[in-house]
């Protein structure tokens, strides 16, 4: 029964006196499965950093002779190991481009999202009254509203470049972050320290910048964590659609998009990206709840 | 009560006119509409004309509230591919999306509500964890991805239902599966915690301590406390559908507004798109309202406190 459960302290804490092996107490603090998500993750950050290393082919070469060929696993050669799209262009060469470039918007996205969230919180936090209601409005606008539809009007009003792009993406999650930075702040700038700095005539850029921002620092970054895999998808979603990311450039969605229409003939093109698209994010995923429950409990999602 | 929906309602109109004014400032102030539509290589005439007949060459100030009476009168603008209406061109794709997201949303909540409630009660077992697994999973998997492996599985492989169009009611199965089950995800978990945290409540504790059996306790008093943080997520979920509706209709070449909006981006079918943008924004709105005033009926202390802030 759930009663006697909660009523019970809290399992996971050992007493002092079990005695433990070494490995059980390693695996206790690094689940298992978190330690593979980590291995993920820096797998594909290797990818982004050293990608040119691995790809086999520039992403865009084309060889008509060997379109559609299959990948080693399905009767295909080495010379392409996951296949050829419908260009004869090596699957393996373009998921590497296109983890690069999909995982770099949503990682510079989520940043200026952070950034603009971080700032309109501790602005409302610092004027209160009025402007503080302004913003709030703002944020349960924004929340009201789909984001993928604002995104889709915002591109059928500015057309599209990956800069732009970037830019339109870094506004997902802003009100979340905004949110929990303003009552961070209003929370910490009541506490001494933030009262001692002011005293002593410190500005109000001082005082959010150097001392409230350091101490909300671990509760921002795991609110990013979080926003982060959401990001991923919205990308996906709409460089799939074709409104996101354009050729000759590539991204995750946009390869899943155009390997729809050989689903029947040769579903490799579409499996291999969506694949990464769902390890990388449930990676994501299952570490910022790791952390979340780590280092801060009392945030709820 | 009464200043209690009074107040929801002004705070609806509100956000409705905040996001007219969204859809204003995007169509206005993001570039010269004359050169978006005409193109740069116009002459300098048709750009002239183009702005008289806008009412482009009037203040901003009058734009906007020439745009705002506008729109009250139900006049939106015609559609640049056709020259109908903006507003019949969308109106008339609207029962088609929504023959996809009703099923789609009842499924999400009858599947997600079960789940969440049963994974809650058995928790830590392997009921709890095999749920939460399958939830993670329709967390991170896009709907996209969902839609495509389903129609590889039960229309390419299985052949046993059609993998794009909408002659009959065959057609509405995957693309509304497609979206029940990410919701069905996102509220399992959060009707999950929305239970955990009340069975932890010291009411539960007192019920059970005065001997009323465990079914009893979470009918009359776990489920009622726990449906309200839920009550919440479903305007989100509404949201989630819309936007799920956009990729899932065109992933099986369903015509309904989500498609509409993905050609009208693509041909940058400005008025088209605005229609579509203020009209998921009024929906939006209604649903959010009808959630708080539900708020209000099912959490009496709502109902007798002030107006919250």
């Amino acid at each position: 029964m759930a009663i006697a459960d909660e009523t019970r302290s809290p399992s996971g804490t050992a007493s002092v006196f079990t005695a433990k092996s070494r490995a059980s107490a390693f695996f206790e603090a690094w689940p298992p499965v978190i330690l593979l998500a980590i291995f993920w993750i820096v797998a594909m950050l290797v990818l982004i950093a050293f990608g040119n290393f691995f790809a086999p082919q520039s992403y865009t070469a084309m060889d008509l002779q060997a379109r559609l060929s299959e990948p080693v696993f399905m009767g295909g050669t080495f010379s392409h190991v996951l296949g050829t799209d419908e260009l004869g262009r090596d699957v393996l060469s373009r998921l590497i481009a296109s983890i690069r470039i999909s995982l770099t918007i949503a990682f510079l996205a989520t940043l200026v999202s952070a950034c603009f969230g971080v700032l309109l919180g501790f602005f409302a936090a610092f004027a209160r009254g009025r402007v503080e209601q302004a913003i709030l409005m703002l944020i349960d606008a924004q929340a009201a509203m789909p984001f993928m539809i604002i995104a889709l009007a915002v591109l059928a009003f500015l057309g599209n470049s990956l800069p732009l792009f970037t830019i339109l993406l870094g506004f997902y999650g802003w009100e979340r972050i905004a949110r929990i930075a303003r009552g961070l702040a209003i929370a910490a700038q009541e506490q001494g320290y933030a009262a001692a700095v002011r005293d002593l005539g410190a500005s109000p850029l001082r005082v959010y910048g150097r001392h409230i921002l350091p101490n909300i620092a671990s509760t921002l970054l795991i609110s990013m964590t979080l926003n982060f895999p959401e990001v991923i998808l919205l990308e996906t979603s709409l460089s799939f659609l074709g409104l996101g990311v354009q050729p000759p450039e590539t991204s995750l969605g946009a390869m899943v998009g155009y390997g729809r229409d050989y689903i029947q003939s040769a579903p490799w093109i579409m499996l291999a990206p969506a694949a990464i698209i769902v390890l990388t994010t449930l990676c994501i995923s299952l570490i910022g709840d790791w952390l979340r429950d780590k280092l801060d409990p009392t945030l709820g999602k | 009560m009464f200043l209690y929906v009074l107040s929801r309602i002004a705070r609806a109109l509100i956000t409705v006119a905040l996001i007219i004014t969204l859809a204003f400032v995007i169509l206005r102030m993001t570039g010269d509409p004359a050169t978006i539509i005409l193109g740069p290589d116009a002459p300098p005439e048709a750009y002239e004309a183009f702005r008289r007949n806008w009412g482009l060459d009037q203040p901003l100030f009058i734009q906007y509230l020439s745009y705002f009476a506008a729109i009250l009168k139900g006049d939106l603008g015609q559609s640049m591919r056709d020259g109908r209406a903006a507003l019949d061109v969308v109106m008339e794709r609207v029962p088609l999306t929504l023959l996809l997201t009703v099923p789609a949303l009842l499924f999400n909540l009858v599947i997600g509500i079960t789940a969440g409630i049963f994974a809650a009660l058995n928790r830590n077992s392997w009921i709890d964890r095999a749920i939460m697994t399958a939830s993670v999973t329709g967390f991170t998997v896009p709907s996209f991805v969902m839609g495509l492996v389903l129609a590889l599985i039960f229309a390419v492989k299985l052949k046993v239902l059609p993998s794009g169009g909408s002659e009959t009611w065959q057609h509405t199965i995957l693309p509304s599966v497609t979206m029940g089950l990410i919701g069905a995800a996102i509220i399992a978990r959060f009707t999950r915690s929305a239970m955990l945290e009340v069975l932890g409540q010291p009411y539960i504790r007192t019920a059970s301590a005065k001997g009323l059996n465990w079914t009893d306790v979470v009918i009359q008093h776990a489920l009622p406390n726990a449906a309200i943080p839920t009550l919440t997520i479903i305007g989100f979920m509404i949201g989630s559908l819309v936007a799920g509706a956009v990729v899932v209709e065109s992933i099986f070449s369903w015509p309904g507004v989500g498609r509409l909006l993905v050609g009208a981006v693509a041909n940058r079918d400005l008025a088209v798109v605005q229609v579509i943008l203020i009209l998921i924004g009024f929906t939006m709105v209604l649903a959010n309202l009808i959630v708080d005033l539900a708020y209000g009926v099912i959490d009496p202390r709502l109902r007798h406190s002030t107006p919250a802030k």
